[in-house]
């Protein structure tokens, strides 16, 4: 089976300079890999770094040492050292990210944010929608929303139409950053559903869930961050 | 991915006397990436656009452009007539005040065609449609073609001075602040435009802006300029979301919440 | 007396302006259309009277020449009549009224109907002489644009005028090309006149005294009026025919006789209409067997 993501030795800190230059250390020496057709899940309590493991693979953070290699296109890259171009273009093409939270662009219908990833990779506008309509239908969000800008949708709608956008592409990579954090329980089922469809397709996955129900559901193996924390380095 | 850059600048460096306009800047450009030069006022940013973009002879570096031909030409060793010409077809230039890059005393029509009948085009008729079809394309209604921008909101003319720039399908815009001095309402649907448009056609863009959220919603990579020096370079997410020089975790910490 | 002032100083310029505005001349011939700069004196009439076509004239005039001097295309209107009085006291020399006797033969506002020969000079009193100014404020602007031959915003006026008048609106001082490199402005001549510019046998001179310029268009050189396409240049027409001669096909001025709508057309080139008068031809409101006399 391959493997798309690998993770080696990565270490991570922040230094404040507003505050003095503290240092912060966040992870240490971060060693993971990711099969097609797996969802792996990061586990351990918050504010142990595992959304700022998913930044630092999706280029978000800089890492401060180590790899972070994706299988683009038959290339190898290091996304640790990648300039903003691959970056951009691992993004497009290899590394799709669903968020807590939707960015949302002013002015831009619902259906148009869901088709746009597509688009960029060079999709006729109307399969494009197409697509987005089947998956906002899935998601259940009423129609009558779906022309509208997401601006001002509820925040269960905003992720709905972020996880369409995340969905819609056949990325071989997923982050997922707590995709059903504001889902009721008939819409959480959907997005489990989604992601068995991802790993039937072969599609590798990482994410966060606190949800019990759909991390039973949808994790093959946990990766427990805590393992990584230089706090613990220290105590020991 | 294209493996040739638009745009090469090498050690482009401009000295106001002893004062430091911008220092040893190098970086390079590729077709349809968007490049946001953030700052604040008197940090060089501007002074850095006007050298990239010819206005202003720098002190020393040089700025190589990939002529249609594919091509590297040097931009300050070609001749001015060359220059001038490149920068009414394969460049746009859109000024933060409109009335710096619009004709205020000729009709929008006009405005939009001037670039068409500078290179060339003698047909009134499809000139005016060109010019149509670009109005429609920056929400401006067919109606006003034959209005003067002095008529026009300061949003409709930031929108009319894109349309002028892009009709000739330039392969790169430079963008002085295009959102300074607009109401915020006004500043979203522009962004929102001008991000289309971007998409749509393809364009390489410099875009120098002091609002780091402009900067978010439309550029892919960042600089951050202090003093005349580039402190900082990268993705515009990162440098945004994990920003590493003092002055720059300054800059994203003074973003105002809503 | 008369005679004397010539004598004194030939042309009232003395010689060393007369050989820098020849120089001024030599060059704008050798660069057909491009607007050469030069010291432009204090005349002894206002601006607007013509000050750069008589220094010019000045500058080319000899004692053998004969002068004809036209103001719309009179001969006995008060600017003509003034400047042909200035040459016959400082220069002495013979003046006409007659197109086909002139060697010399300054004009305001029109070309006269009567093809020229190359043996004649037309010279042109010119108020503005840059096309480009109303477009463009900046002189240095100007002139780089001339220099780079970007010429678009010339296009763009025209293009003003169709969107605002269904039409090219403009009817004198109409740009043209001259030998397919400058764009010029030909003075405030009507475009009814821009043909007879082109590949003309005369020499012609233009003078901007205010404006310091002077530029010109050699014998057999090609002047081309812009325009669209579909908007092709055009001459004006005129459905009647001279009310004196009869002439048709030339310039004519409206002449309004009285307080009830009474009007009458005749020839703007008052001695091609008197030269056809002479030759035999009348018009409508000189025939014998009139109407109108009721």
């Amino acid at each position: 089976m391959a493997t798309p993501l690998v993770v080696s030795e990565v270490f991570k800190s922040f230094t404040m300079h507003l505050r003095d230059g503290i240092k912060l250390p966040v992870v240490n020496d971060v060693n993971f890999s990711v099969a097609s057709g797996e969802c792996v899940v990061l586990g351990g309590p918050s504010g142990i770094g595992k959304s700022s493991i998913l930044k630092m693979l999706y280029g978000n953070y800089a890492v401060d040492a180590g790899q972070i290699l994706v299988d683009h296109n038959d290339h190898i890259i290091d996304i640790a050292s990648a300039d903003p171009r691959t970056i951009i273009d691992v993004r497009r093409q290899t590394m799709g990210y669903v968020s807590q939270f939707l960015r949302t662009v002013p002015r831009v219908a619902a259906i148009d944010v869901v088709a746009e990833p597509l688009v960029a990779r060079g999709i006729e506008a109307n399969v494009a929608k197409e697509n987005a309509a089947e998956l906002l239908a899935k998601l259940n969000l009423p129609r009558e929303l779906w022309s509208l800008p997401p601006a001002t949708f509820s925040g269960g709608e905003q992720q709905r139409v972020n996880i369409a956008r995340g969905f819609i592409t056949s990325h071989r990579i997923l982050l997922l950053d707590e995709p059903t954090a504001s889902l009721d329980a008939t819409n959480r089922r959907v997005v489990v559903e989604m992601i068995a469809a991802k790993k039937e397709a072969g599609v590798a996955m990482l994410g966060i869930f606190h949800d019990e129900e759909v991390r039973e559901a949808v994790a093959d193996r946990i990766l427990d961050v805590s393992a990584f924390s230089p706090r613990k380095a220290i105590a020991a | 991915m294209i493996d040739t850059p638009l745009l090469k600048v090498s050690g482009v460096s401009k000295f106001y006397g002893s004062r430091i306009g911008c220092k040893d800047v190098n970086f390079e450009l590729w077709p349809g990436e968007v490049l946001a030069i953030v700052g604040e006022s008197g940090s060089g940013k501007t002074t850095l656009l006007n050298c990239i973009s010819t206005r202003l002879l720098p002190t020393t570096g040089s700025v190589e452009y990939r002529m249609r031909d594919g091509n590297f030409r040097d931009l300050y060793h070609i001749s001015e007539a060359e220059r001038r010409f490149l920068m009414r077809t394969d460049w746009g230039f859109v000024h933060q005040n409109p009335a710096d890059g619009l004709r205020m005393t000729v009709s929008a029509g006009a405005n939009v065609g001037e670039r068409l009948m500078a290179v060339g085009d003698r047909h009134y008729g499809k000139i005016r449609q060109t010019a149509t079809d670009w109005l429609g394309r920056v929400e401006i209604s067919a109606d006003r073609i034959d209005d003067q921008p002095r008529a026009f909101s300061g949003g409709m003319r930031q929108r009319l001075q894109i349309a002028r720039n892009l009709v000739t399908g330039p392969r790169l815009v430079f963008m002085d602040e295009p959102t300074g001095g607009l109401d915020v309402s006004v500043q979203a649907r522009l962004l929102d435009l001008v991000r289309g448009l971007v998409n749509d056609l393809g364009l390489a863009a410099i875009v120098v802006t002091h609002d780091l959220a402009v900067a978010r919603l439309l550029s892919h990579r960042m600089m951050v300029m202090k003093d005349g020096h580039v402190i900082e370079h990268g993705l515009t997410d990162r440098v945004l979301d994990d920003p590493r020089e003092p002055y720059t975790q300054l800059l994203v910490s003074s973003i105002l919440q809503v | 007396m008369t005679a004397d002032l010539a004598t004194y100083n030939f042309a009232y310029l003395d010689e060393q302006t007369k050989r820098m505005i020849r120089r001024a001349i030599l060059k704008a011939i050798a660069i057909p259309g491009y607007q050469v700069p030069f010291a432009s004196r204090e005349m002894p009439m206002p601006y607007g009277w013509g000050t750069g076509g008589v220094q010019v004239t000045a500058s080319i005039i000899g004692r053998q020449d004969v002068l004809k001097v036209i103001d719309q295309g009179a001969d006995d209107t008060t600017n003509a009549v003034s400047i042909r009085a200035f040459f016959q006291k400082v220069a002495d020399v013979a003046v006409t009224t007659h197109t086909k006797d002139a060697t010399i033969i300054q004009t305001r506002h029109r070309i006269p109907e009567q093809k020229l020969t190359e043996d004649q000079v037309l010279v042109y009193q010119v108020p503005i002489p840059e096309p480009l100014r109303f477009l463009e404020p900046r002189e240095t602007e100007t002139r780089k644009m001339h220099a780079l031959e970007e010429y678009g915003l010339m296009h763009v006026k025209l293009y003003e005028d169709i969107a605002q008048n269904g039409r090219i609106s403009k009817t004198y001082a109409y740009p043209v090309k001259v030998d397919g490199r400058y764009v010029m402005d030909p003075s405030p001549t009507p475009k009814f006149d821009n043909p007879k510019m082109h590949m003309s046998d005369a020499l012609q001179l233009f003078g901007a005294g205010r404006e310091k310029r002077i530029y010109a268009v050699p014998p057999h050189t090609e002047v081309v009026s812009l325009d669209f396409e579909d908007y092709p240049f055009e001459i004006q027409t005129f459905e009647q025919d001279c009310a004196l001669c009869g002439a048709h096909g030339v310039y004519l001025d409206e002449v309004v006789l009285d307080d009830r709508g009474g009007r009458m057309f005749v020839c703007s080139d008052t001695d091609h209409c008197e030269d056809r008068r002479e030759h035999g031809h009348v018009g409508a409101m000189l025939a014998p067997n009139q109407e109108a006399a009721e």
